[in-house]
């Protein structure tokens, strides 16, 4: 921990546990808070995501409604609710989780000074290419410098966008009277609903790729998650 | 964060740590059929607890020129039973009651002679389509001068010739362009839109907006929310 002062970010924190048996080597990865807010950020976005189609498909279009020129209707086994009182029901509830989470999260991300390993900055623009061509096109590995590598940044820092967007957006939506300046900050009532569609799309544009690269990293990567501890990381401290 | 000494093996400080994801599992409970009425409503009245907080009753909706105003043979009618309840139009009066100075069966000549106002406003279904609508009505804050209303009741109820009914908080009751409609884009109310009264609160989601409105109770303990609410919608929803 006191080795590689030159990094401006925490570096995770490697301990040996002496157990009866052989040592292990282990490393401190998620500190609680970031693994709670994730957990109830995932649930809640589940929910939200099917409740928020549920809600579409009450009027599956973002045109008039005479005449109605249906976009996308949602199959039933992707919503949630049931009907849209239902929906709206689990939508207005799991909002403010969704919410809650992200803002004690951004908070810790702020204070602790985490988000210097994960927010995407200019000089990350580079890196980003690279490793693109590796995960798609098999190129050799780019050198990992950094805790999170350029297109993860870009991955988890868009998340964090497409979150503040999905409450912006959301806000303008549900009290556009109170909020009109939002509203018209944002293209005006008639967009306010695209914007809330496009960021849940963005949300999920980003899950597949996280959940293929949790599973490619392997069974310790995700009960890190879950403990905070990674066994046998395949970087060492210092 | 765990702190690691020659005695705690790795299994207890992960099973440690594990169980701080508590307040995840808490989320289970939405999972258990027999708690998840009590929590959605839970979540359902916070949610009108955050959105009454902010309401401002000085704060307007935006009006649109006329030029933006959806035509009115494309303003979707969104009755819950009938497009025509069968209101006899001449014999018509709105009963008021409850906490009220002067109760009785209001005219609708008594509701025009009150200053008209004529505003286009967003009418916004829950279902999620809008239209500009133009209106043209008393405010209802001026119905409630009208009979003597205690202006520090909390709720207002109304009663609809088609079964439907509704209730409303004060603050939104108070807010200028709530209005006790009688038009629509310049001539009277058609059956279909709830002749001869309706409510107009683009402040307020559109099922709020009831018609062939036929009774007003002032009063602080509501009996009953509205149709919609009652099935489950929300009570609140202001815009």
């Amino acid at each position: 921990m006191t080795g590689s002062t030159a990094s401006s970010w925490p570096t995770p924190t490697e301990v040996h546990f002496d157990t009866s048996a052989a040592p292990i080597r282990a490393a401190y990865e998620h500190p609680c808070l970031v693994r709670v807010t994730h957990w109830l950020t995932a649930i809640s976005l589940f929910v939200l995501v099917g409740s928020g189609l549920q809600i579409v498909h009450a009027f599956p279009s973002f045109g008039p409604k005479i005449p109605q020129e249906n976009f996308f209707d949602p199959p039933q086994a992707i919503r949630i609710g049931g009907w849209l009182g239902g929906a709206l029901m689990w939508h207005f509830t799991f909002m403010w989780i969704f919410m809650g989470a992200g803002a004690a999260y951004l908070a810790h991300q702020a204070i602790s000074g985490r988000y210097r390993m994960v927010l995407f900055t200019l000089k990350d623009v580079p890196g980003v290419w690279p490793m693109v061509k590796h995960y798609f096109f098999f190129k050799p590995r780019p050198p990992v410098t950094e805790p999170y590598n350029p297109l993860q940044k870009l991955a988890y820092t868009s998340t964090v966008l497409f979150g503040v967007m999905s409450v912006v957006t959301g806000l303008a939506l549900f009290n556009t009277v109170q909020f009109s300046w939002l509203s018209r900050a944002i293209g005006g009532y008639s967009l306010v609903r695209v914007w809330h569609f496009l960021a849940m799309c963005g949300f999920l544009a980003f899950i597949p790729g996280h959940l293929i690269m949790v599973a490619l990293h392997g069974w310790t990567n995700f009960v890190s998650m879950l403990v905070g501890w990674k066994r046998d990381p395949e970087y060492h401290a210092d | 964060m765990a702190s690691p000494s020659g005695k705690s093996s790795y299994r207890r400080v992960t099973r440690r740590e594990l169980l701080k994801l508590a307040p995840v599992a808490a989320l289970g409970a939405f999972a258990v059929p027999a708690l998840q009425p009590t929590l959605l409503n839970r979540g359902l009245a916070f949610t009108d607890w955050a959105a009454a907080g902010w309401f401002s009753t000085s704060r307007p909706a935006p009006t649109f020129p006329d030029s933006e105003v959806t035509p009115l043979d494309r303003f979707p009618l969104n009755s819950y039973a009938d497009d025509d309840p069968g209101v006899d139009l001449e014999a018509w009066t709105l009963q008021v009651d409850g906490l009220v100075a002067r109760p009785g069966r209001y005219t609708l000549q008594q509701i025009h002679a009150l200053p008209k106002i004529r505003e286009s406003t967003r009418h916004i279904c829950v279902e999620g389509w809008d239209v500009i609508g133009s209106f043209g009505g008393a405010r209802l804050k001026d119905v409630l001068m009208l009979v003597g209303a205690d202006a520090t009741a909390r709720f207002l109820a109304f009663e609809c010739a088609d079964d439907y009914y509704e209730s409303l908080d004060m603050a939104t009751a108070l807010h200028p362009q709530s209005l006790a409609c009688y038009e629509m884009y310049d001539a009277p109310l058609t059956r279909e839109h709830g002749a001869p009264l309706r409510l107009r609160l683009p402040t307020k989601i559109g099922y709020k907006s009831a018609k062939y409105v036929t009774r007003l109770t002032v009063t602080n303990i509501l009996q009953r929310r509205g149709y919609w609410e009652d099935m489950g919608y929300d009570w609140f929803y202001g815009l």
